[in-house]
């Protein structure tokens, strides 16, 4: 037969102090779990959301990032004749992109940051397509104008619109904001990519990368094996979203390898928490428990009834913890990312199912600490217990 | 101490309570040393940084590049001791994982301004006479087990792309605690030599000597003044204060790390204030009778706090035992994501001091208690 619960319930509350020590520790433990979690997932979801299916980045051949590589106009060129790459009314749809760097301080420490300067082909939006002007207007090829990013926009002074910055030797316009759905360039700024390798004295036959849009994502092989197959050329091709994701597993290691550290020697600190709440909880319950014995109630009902307690407890933990890290999410923040040394914002992702890892991870937690204690309980002898004060 | 058996005893009275409270404090402890521990590592480069040394950036952006002749018109500069430059290389060993900071650097000059990064003169000889030569970290070279002679595989864009074999001809060494022991050499000449036309005669940016600290701030100025207007300005600040605006870029992340580290140590702590604090509480009529037979109120609070302060001692030394087993395990596994996590001599200091401060505190409050009670009160309670 089993312990009704409302015994459980009714004992927790009997216990408070002890019980929201227990809670405590374990709503930490759950909050720094998901709130790492989540840096990482935000961090991994903004490089990744850079990149789309139907575009493939062209590359020098070896290079680790657009900073590193090269691509001539000649070879330019001749990627855009190579098949699968899509159409559009004013020919090919091909951007060939210079990469550059700006320091421009931040608005919230008056610093300088590393900004990513992207000078694109004019066409770009055609083959970017989940980019949005929000305000203003798109540069005009051939003028001295800059779109920026929305997070760009609300990261750095000065990138406002219809303000003058100076980058590189002349001065340009901001005369729109565009959105990027949350990826890695609404922390860049974009501009005639023509006139920003004037301004920093870069060769204007030379590209970083070149992106193109395909005609369907499946079309990525065969533009591959023309480009890699031509004696001409010196380059790799890569889906653009493999591109962006691969440029976040540094960062995402740091993040949960320091985050799991943690989490996991508080996760051992929360079990303590627990088995000590659990077992002052059985000590002060002895003569309750051999009542319960002597009643008839089973060992086996004991150890359950004592784990429902310590799980109750954890759950209440779990569900505090969980609560505690909700407003973190959609929440911007920004760090330097390792393979380009520009500044990139990105905004927490507490997700359903990072929720229910930590409540189950509470769980977890809350049965290890609840089972020694529950066994002892079932195991004291009733007699004994019975006599106890 | 003749009271020894009597706190002994006491300690050991619920020993599952006196294992799980020793266990919380090295719990925090070791929280506690990895955070402070990896706080340092993100300011390393501006602890590290010499104090008589500029950084001379383009002003227009730092991966912009800045023509070779700077370098002598820097050097005429009154003040400036030796100037050397550097190239990012941005090369590939293996796999993207096995990242570590490769520099081109000006061998004339980079022992004269990097005076702690320090190459035996036979090794040093060697890679000078070698244009394919190199001189890697003591850090790296143990990470990748290599030894002075292997030859070392870099791919890179440059030299027509693919794979360039380089000679380890030294390892460097910092004579500096804490220096940064990961970088790898190469060799100004032969890049420059086979370098693209706009990378060719250009530096990525300097390092200058200074003739005395005193004087980083004038020369910092003139520098930049004798580049204004030209075609490539520069920015020249102190390396700590370049190293300062780099780690600065991180902020967000280093601030969030601690700040939830932070707040869950002292949850830790407070849990184990409380434990000490129940335990004291249950034992009130045992103080009360030592108290009636005798014992002076001073006596009393000595039993209790002696007990506190042993468990945080051994709960500390334990945490920090443990911490100095796993950090370097950790540190292994950031390798070239962060520089080395070193778990210092002042650092374990602190935490012991840290330690010994939680344990008098959570001793003194219910000892306190214990040594104001009345006597007949206490006794009266069951």
């Amino acid at each position: 037969m089993a312990i009704p619960i409302i015994y459980n319930v009714r004992s927790v509350k009997a216990r408070w102090t002890s019980t929201i020590v227990a809670v405590a520790g374990i709503a930490g433990t759950v909050g720094v779990f998901i709130a790492m979690l989540s840096l990482a997932r935000g961090f991994k979801a903004t490089l990744v959301s850079s990149g789309s299916e139907d575009n493939a980045l062209i590359t020098r051949a070896g290079a680790t990032s657009e900073m590193t590589s090269g691509v001539g106009i000649d070879s330019v060129k001749i990627i855009q004749d190579a098949p699968g790459i899509a159409r559009g009314p004013e020919g090919p749809l091909v951007t060939s992109e210079a990469v550059l760097m700006a320091p421009i301080p931040l608005l919230s420490t008056g610093t300088d940051a590393n900004v990513e300067l992207r000078g694109v082909s004019p066409n770009v939006l055609s083959i970017r397509r989940n980019i949005k002007i929000i305000a203003g207007r798109m540069f005009q090829p051939g003028l001295n104008e800059v779109v920026v990013g929305k997070n760009a926009n609300a990261t750095y002074s000065g990138l406002t619109l219809g303000n003058t910055i100076g980058l590189g030797s002349s001065h340009w316009q901001v005369v729109g904001i565009f959105d990027a759905g949350g990826s890695s360039f609404d922390s860049e700024v974009w501009g005639d990519a023509h006139l920003l390798n004037g301004a920093y004295k870069r060769p204007d036959n030379l590209s970083q990368s070149v992106t193109v849009h395909l005609a369907s994502p499946a079309d990525l092989q065969q533009l591959k094996d023309s480009l890699t197959a031509d004696p001409r050329l010196n380059v790799d091709v890569t889906r653009e979203i493999d591109y962006y994701s691969k440029q976040s597993t540094r960062m995402t290691t740091l993040i949960t390898t320091l985050g799991g550290f943690v989490a996991s020697i508080m996760a051992i600190g929360a079990v303590f928490g627990a088995l000590n709440t659990m077992y002052s909880a059985v000590a002060e319950r002895g003569r309750e428990v051999a009542t319960m014995r002597a009643l008839g109630f089973g060992a086996a009902a004991v150890i359950i009834s004592f784990s429902i307690e310590a799980l109750l407890i954890s759950f209440v933990g779990g569900a505090v913890g969980c609560l505690a890290v909700l407003p973190l999410n959609g929440l911007t923040t920004s760090t330097m990312n390792f393979q380009t040394f520009s500044n990139l914002a990105f905004a927490f992702k507490v997700t359903p199912e990072l929720l229910v890892k930590g409540i189950l991870f509470a769980l977890v937690m809350g049965l290890i600490g609840g089972l020694l204690p529950a066994v002892r309980a079932a195991r004291l002898p009733v007699a004994t217990a019975l006599r106890e004060l | 101490m003749k009271f020894r058996s009597l706190i002994f005893a006491n300690l050991f009275r619920k020993k599952v309570r006196l294992t799980l409270t020793i266990g919380s404090f090295a719990i925090a402890l070791i929280l506690f040393t990895f955070l402070a521990v990896v706080k340092s590592a993100f300011s390393r480069g501006t602890e590290i940084a010499g104090a008589d040394r500029l950084v001379v950036v383009s002003r227009i952006g730092l991966t912009q590049l800045l023509p070779i002749s700077h370098r002598d018109k820097i050097l005429a500069i009154p003040g400036v001791k030796a100037v050397t430059h550097n190239h990012w290389f941005g090369g590939v060993y293996q796999d993207e994982k096995n990242f570590f900071p490769q520099f081109v650097i000006d061998p004339e000059n980079q022992r004269q301004v990097m005076t702690e990064l320090v190459v035996p003169d036979d090794q040093w000889n060697n890679f000078v006479k070698d244009r394919m030569g190199a001189v890697a970290g003591a850090r790296t070279a143990a990470r990748f087990h290599w030894k002075i002679g292997d030859r070392i595989p870099i791919k890179t864009t440059l030299y027509g792309g693919g794979s360039s074999e380089f000679n380890l001809d030294g390892i460097y060494h910092s004579e500096r605690p804490g220096g940064d022991e990961s970088q790898f050499w190469l060799q100004w000449k032969y890049f420059d030599e086979n370098a693209p036309a706009p990378v060719k005669s250009t530096a990525g940016w300097y390092v200058v000597k200074l003739d005395s600290p005193d004087d980083a701030v004038r020369v910092a100025k003139a520098i930049d003044d004798k580049f204004a207007n030209s075609s490539f300005e520069t920015k020249t600040e102190t390396e700590s204060a370049f190293a300062a605006g780099f780690a600065k870029q991180f902020g967000n992340i280093e601030l969030l790390i601690l700040t939830i580290g932070g707040v869950v140590f002292f949850t830790l702590l407070l849990v184990t204030g409380n434990t000490m604090a129940i335990s004291v509480r249950e034992r009130v009529g045992e103080l009360a009778v030592l108290k009636a037979i005798g014992f002076s109120d001073r006596a009393v609070l000595f039993f209790v706090l002696s007990e506190s302060v042993v468990i945080a001692a051994v709960g500390g030394l334990l945490g920090l035992t443990l911490a100095y087993l796993v950090i370097p395990i950790i540190g292994l596994a950031l390798t070239g994501l962060l520089p080395p996590l070193i778990l210092s001599k002042s650092l374990l200091s602190l935490g012991v001091g840290f330690a010994l401060v939680v344990g008098v505190i959570s001793g003194l409050l219910p000892g306190i208690g214990a040594m104001r009670m009345r006597v007949v009160n206490a006794l009266r309670r069951v």
